[in-house]
């Protein structure tokens, strides 16, 4: 695995960190750092697994972002699933990382699998398809989350589905989409009127990019002034992607940059994004958890794909979920506050009891900060 | 054995059915021409509902028991009668016993192939021969057909520890050196892809090994041995924070020092897994003394089970009873308790 290590060198990362080091010294008066958001959860997870809060200087704080599917989901989301899989004789089929999380009567879909309810765990969607497809009696749903990384796999199955002629199978769509939420973030931080500092740029998702291409991005710079750097999951490419944020902010720049080359074209994946325009639709408007209610920033299926809509072929129960008005997601995700400034942090609120959205997933801000940081603190 | 029975047991093409379990003559059948022939020895032959042991020297027993449910049932390095007498092996191992005797008891689903059980049940007996070990007492029940999966086995074991020897996470200091007997992750790495049909260009194997020899040569090699744990479900991380706790103080540790192979960290990098929680059923975490460590290491990797063994880090003073770890990158970050996403029934 010589193509992951070359990504993880000690003495570059080392290089790296004192570039930064270099750049940021004196840049600005104390007290204000630069301040860049990680959209991503990947990224997240990345620097704390790695450490990279150690190589940072006190001049570079890092704000972590939404970018975690299973975290943006809303309870009521989660609840319309397990109402599904509990009151229909069918098969709910769903990613791992789904499973655990908890819905507004602090069930699961690990707890309603335990309580008799038959869900499967799937690496793919396209193993829901074929467990419809060897199961014809069964009906088969398979609840689909995630940003437009996972989004054509799902465009995939459901036009094989039709090609099949599968009469068993349908999709509950709950893909959701990064552009508009990165103008969410940018509209909530812009102004720090309420003394918050507005954010200096952001590190790009990755994946995401590869599909969606670096143009849809180009409203951060030209918009709002805000630079971006798309990059890798690797610690190397984040430390890479920040010394070029503060790089392009120290020069009065702010463009969409790609370190990512290797990766992300500025087109991004022409295929897979004609592929989703073919099946899926906007929705109006979508609840992203600890955002708000974000206007065509999730899909749906097209009408002539309603056959395969869960959401059309089966009754979704309402959901009177509500989150914890203690939990201070929506401020930790426009970097207005941190993980330790919530009351419930580490106390209530665990990755084995995760009470909001930051601590659903090792990927959320949250829980990141709990499994592998908060050493520093105690 | 005289064959009481008119006809020899079909292995080839046969398959359990409830009268394996009932206690008649089919059930005895494949108790004398499958069990009793594979595992032979003094105690079982004797034939009576319980083995009658003689404790051959003074000193304490150890005893442990554990159920073995893991689907596939055969997978790349091992299968579930291999991994039943290693796991209860290991388990009495540990304590610096030598294990003596095993029972094994069989749950057995209705419509299972008997030659599939024919291969676990050799298995077994190999893995028992291989370790010095006797499966003196056994149990066959069966299940209707969908109330099991294949066959589970429970595995009990007994040991004897020898006065002198004091193996308990409770003699863990600071200072003390953490010792690894080899690579991380090999099992349930094996075993997860097994069960998503994941092809390698190097197969990865379970590392499902008994450990009593090289814990035999690790007590003879005269250092001050603290405690020994093996890294089974939840992994290294796991096993280290449970020992922290317990013990009451913290560990530090050294990525760039963990052995993990190249092949393990992929999967792991496409999975989304982390090697430090990964099941492993033939490796064992060492606690001694730092300034013996390195006779230890030397000891242990001489020994066919530990030859990639490595100190990976240190114990501490620590009242939080931390396990934080130098990252490759030469950052720091905690080692935490495995929150949820873990790999099912993977042993
Ligand atoms: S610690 Fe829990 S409750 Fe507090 S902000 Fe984070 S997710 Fe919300």
């Amino acid at each position: 695995m010589k193509y992951i290590d070359s990504f993880r060198d000690n003495r570059l990362a080392q290089k790296l960190a004192a570039a930064i080091r270099q750049e940021v010294q004196g840049a600005r008066p104390a007290g204000q750092p630069f301040r860049f958001m990680e959209f991503c959860g990947g990224h997240t997870h990345a620097i704390f697994r790695f450490g990279l809060p150690d190589l940072l200087p006190p001049e570079i704080k890092m704000i972590h972002g939404p970018g975690c599917p299973v975290c943006v989901l809303p309870m009521a989301k989660i609840d319309a699933a397990i109402g599904l899989a509990q009151r229909y004789p069918l098969t709910l089929c769903t990613y791992g990382d789904m499973m655990r999380v908890p819905g507004g009567q602090r069930l699961s879909l690990l707890k309603a699998k335990a309580a008799g309810a038959d869900v499967r765990m799937v690496l793919s969607p396209h193993d829901a398809l074929m467990l419809a497809k060897d199961n014809p009696e069964r009906e088969v749903v398979f609840f689909a989350i995630g940003f437009e990384t996972t989004t054509p796999p799902t465009a995939v199955i459901v036009k094989q589905a039709q090609a099949l002629g599968l009469k068993n199978f349908s999709v509950f769509c709950n893909h959701v989409l990064t552009p508009p939420a990165l103008k969410w973030l940018l509209d909530a931080s812009g102004s720090g009127e309420d003394g918050v500092p507005p954010l200096d740029g952001f590190v790009g998702p990755s994946h995401v990019s590869a599909i969606i291409g670096t143009r849809p991005y180009e409203i951060a710079a030209t918009g709002y002034g805000k630079p971006v750097v798309i990059t890798g999951f690797e610690p190397l490419d984040v430390l890479q992607a920040i010394l070029m944020l503060v790089r392009q902010v120290k020069a009065g720049r702010a463009v969409v940059e790609n370190e990512y080359a290797r990766a992300v074209t500025a087109e991004g994946n022409v295929k897979a994004q004609a592929l989703m325009a073919e099946v899926f639709d906007f929705r109006d408007t979508f609840e992203w958890r600890g955002l708000g209610w974000i206007p065509h920033s999730a899909l749906k299926l097209k009408d002539v794909y309603a056959a395969f809509d869960a959401e059309k072929r089966f009754a979704l129960e309402p959901s009177a979920a509500k989150e914890n008005p203690a939990c201070q997601c929506p401020a930790i995700l426009r970097g207005a506050k941190s993980p330790e400034e919530c009351k419930l942090f580490g106390t209530v609120c665990t990755p084995e009891n995760p009470i909001g959205a930051c601590m659903v997933s090792s990927e959320g801000g949250c829980a990141a900060w709990y499994s592998y940081g908060r050493r520093k603190k105690s | 054995m005289t064959n009481r029975f008119e006809r020899s047991l079909d292995i080839k093409n046969g398959r359990v059915d409830m009268t394996h379990g009932s206690g008649g003559r089919a059930m005895a059948q494949l108790i004398d021409q499958l069990f009793a022939k594979a595992f032979d020895n003094p105690a079982l032959a004797e034939g009576n509902d319980q083995a009658r042991l003689a404790i051959p020297a003074a000193g304490r027993l150890a005893f442990s028991t554990d159920s073995y449910v893991i689907s596939p049932l055969f997978f790349a390095g091992g299968n579930i009668g291999s991994l039943a007498v290693h796991g209860t092996v290991n388990d009495v191992a540990l304590s610096g016993a030598k294990p003596l005797w095993l029972s094994a008891g069989f749950i057995l689903e209705e419509g299972f192939p008997l030659a599939d059980l024919e291969c676990i049940v050799t298995s077994m007996a190999k893995a028992a021969q291989d370790c010095g070990v006797q499966i003196v007492t056994g149990d066959t029940k069966v299940v209707e057909k969908g109330k099991a999966d294949g066959v589970f086995i429970n595995t009990a074991g007994v040991g004897l520890i020898e006065a002198g020897v004091d193996l308990s996470v409770h003699n863990i200091r600071a200072g003390d050196a953490i010792i690894i007997s080899g690579t991380l992750g090999d099992h349930g790495v094996a075993v997860m892809a097994q069960r998503e049909g994941l092809v390698f260009d190097e197969p990865v194997l379970s590392d499902s090994a008994g450990l009593n020899g090289l814990i035999e040569a690790m007590l003879a090699s005269g250092v001050t041995l603290h405690a020994l744990r093996d890294p089974t479900r939840g992994g290294l991380a796991t096993s280290l924070n449970e020992m922290a706790q317990a013990a009451g103080v913290g560990m530090r540790l050294d990525e760039a020092a963990i052995p993990v192979r190249a092949a393990v960290r992929g999967v792991c990098e496409i999975l989304g897994l982390d090697p430090l929680y990964i099941a492993n059923e033939g490796k064992l975490i060492a606690f001694c003394p730092a300034q013996q460590a390195g006779k230890l290491l030397a000891v242990m990797r001489g020994h066919v089970h530990g030859h990639e063994a490595a100190i990976i880090g240190e114990v501490v003073e620590d009242d939080h009873a931390f396990v934080e770890m130098t990252t490759t990158l030469g950052g720091h970050r905690m080692v935490d308790w495995l929150a949820g996403e873990q790999l099912p029934r993977i042993c």
